[in-house]
């Protein structure tokens, strides 16, 4: 992934800023310009995430591409966040430890990097918050 | 619109093809067609190719005219588009074939798929195929296409009533139906205990739960259907041709176990045709996972939610059940060359429709479905085939 193209993307890697419209007051992550419920009637707005939320389903990644595979086994998951989007994110936890419907909050860490000397991509993942 | 109908079809033998190349393997399939249908190349008005990603696969684009141009066609010129909906591009591939026929404007027409995987290493074909889902939002954080797979089959085995025995059973049935089709890539019958000792992919998928990396092509030519005794005596009719979208990312689904573009897709294609469930004979559906056949069992309406995992060991989709899953033995035995896979469905309901698949013959078979998906299910195609 080309240094811009990660970079755009860093407030919502980092800090989790993705929008809602206030006219039906659904919330989008990531960040949507244009609400599909309401479409042109819509009025979309800046909204910092928690990052609370739950496990929806999960997996253990065993077999990986060329980017993570120096990091298998490892927790990937559905969260559903406490406003209601659900995103996909690895988990910082055991295999043995993830269930559906454990609660979790983020946490940022390395995801992946480009080889020995090129970019390191950091983002969010999931802790166990009980 | 034009009734439409299949008077060839042809298709290399899937698996890991290291002597063949990207435009041997169309070439194979291609000219496996035109014999078949008895056209010549200068008939053809047109050709469609469902491929998704020689790019990352093979390095080449533009493959509609390179087709074109190694199937000998270069001077007639005629019009060669490439068709890409990942996993589904060979669907896409025939159904834009059949758009064609029908509105009138191309009589003779070539639908074809082909990918060539075994060219670049492991790692880089898992890469590849995750392509099919959101690089942004589900690739980078490291999700795979087997893991999204499985994060289906955790949901769907919380909430319904699912067996890791059940689940192991699609594959051994694909690989008996696999066993007995000269194109498969695996040739070999298993048994439960192959499934649930092999190694773990993404849990609680192993690696007997997922179709293999495969080369291979296929192409079927088609005509309107008041010219197709030109050509054969033999012609099938496309009696309905669906196609549906949804959200890329899994996450984003109504429901995570449920693909609402198969959904879709199938009541569409059951309204087209003015058929139903009862009507069909045989389905070959997309098990690019075993979890993948049990939901689109479901989805396409062959039984509720929850019920295809019993189905299944009861052996109703089996080759002598009541509604015959992947007589080809399906992605997961006769092999997934992704781009191909849609346009070998159609390939082997051909052949069931014919009286032509020999060992694995559904006797007196007279109408046939396709449903092909690509990525997690954020487009699908469902074809339904009569004669
Ligand atoms: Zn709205």
């Amino acid at each position: 992934m080309s240094v811009a193209r990660f970079w755009r993307k860093i407030p919502q890697r980092y800090n989790l800023i993705g929008t809602t419209c206030t006219t039906c007051g659904r919330y989008f992550f990531p960040p949507r310009s244009f609400c599909p419920d309401c479409r042109r009637a819509g009025n979309i707005v800046d909204y910092k995430f928690s990052g609370k939320g739950a496990v929806v389903t999960h997996t253990v990644i065993r077999t990986a591409s060329e980017q993570f595979e120096k990091m298998t086994p490892y927790v990937l998951a559905i969260v559903k966040l406490d406003e209601g989007p659900r995103i996909t994110a690895q988990l910082v936890c055991t295999p043995e430890e993830v269930r559906i419907g454990m609660r979790v909050k983020p946490v940022f860490r390395k995801i992946a990097a480009d080889g020995e000397s090129g970019v390191i991509y950091y983002g969010t993942k999931y802790v166990p918050a009980e | 619109m034009r009734d439409v109908a299949v008077i060839g079809a042809g298709c290399t033998t899937f698996g890991e093809k290291w002597n063949m190349s990207f435009r041997n393997l169309f070439v194979e399939a291609g000219i496996l067609a035109l014999e078949d249908a008895g056209v010549a190349g200068e008939q053809i008005d047109g050709l469609y190719v469902g491929n998704m990603s020689a790019g990352r696969f093979v390095e080449q684009e533009h493959i509609g005219a390179l087709i074109a141009d190694y199937a000998g066609l270069a001077s007639h010129h005629i019009p060669a588009t490439r068709v890409e909906a990942a996993c589904a591009s060979g669907g896409l591939s025939f159904r834009q074939a059949v758009i064609s026929v029908a509105s009138g404007m191309e009589d003779i027409v070539v639908a074809a798929g082909v990918e060539k995987m075994t060219d670049v290493a492991s790692g880089a074909s898992v890469d590849t195929l995750a392509g099919a889902a959101d690089r942004e939002w589900e690739g980078f954080v490291g999700a795979t296409f087997p893991g999204l797979y499985a994060m289906i089959a955790t949901d769907y085995m919380n909430r319904y009533p699912l067996t890791r025995e059940q689940l192991a059973q699609v594959a051994v049935k694909n690989h008996f139906n696999g066993a007995r089709n000269p194109i498969a890539q695996f040739q070999q019958e298993i048994t439960i205990d192959t499934v649930v000792r092999s190694s773990l992919v993404a849990d609680p998928l192993r690696l007997f739960d997922c179709s293999p990396i495969t080369d291979g092509a296929a192409a079927v030519v088609l005509a309107p259907l008041d010219r197709a005794r030109e050509f054969t005596d033999t012609p099938v009719k496309v009696l309905a041709s669906a196609q549906a979208s949804d959200t890329i990312t899994l996450h984003d689904r109504r429901d995570i176990s449920t693909l609402d573009a198969s959904v879709a897709a199938g009541r569409r294609a059951f309204q087209m045709a003015g058929l139903s469930i009862a009507d069909i004979d045989l389905v070959e559906v997309h098990d690019c996972f075993t979890i993948a056949e049990i939901c689109a069992i479901e989805d396409l309406g062959f039984c509720r939610k929850g019920e295809a995992g019993r189905l299944t060991e009861e052996g109703v989709t089996a080759l002598d059940g009541d509604i015959p899953v992947n007589t080809s033995g399906g992605l997961k035995a006769c092999g997934h060359p992704v781009g191909a896979t849609g346009i070998k469905q159609v390939f082997e309901i051909i052949q069931q429709l014919r009286g032509e698949a020999g060992k694995r013959q559904i006797d007196g078979a007279v109408i046939g479905m396709t449903h092909n998906v690509g990525g997690t299910g954020a487009t699908v195609a469902v074809h339904i085939l009569g004669v």
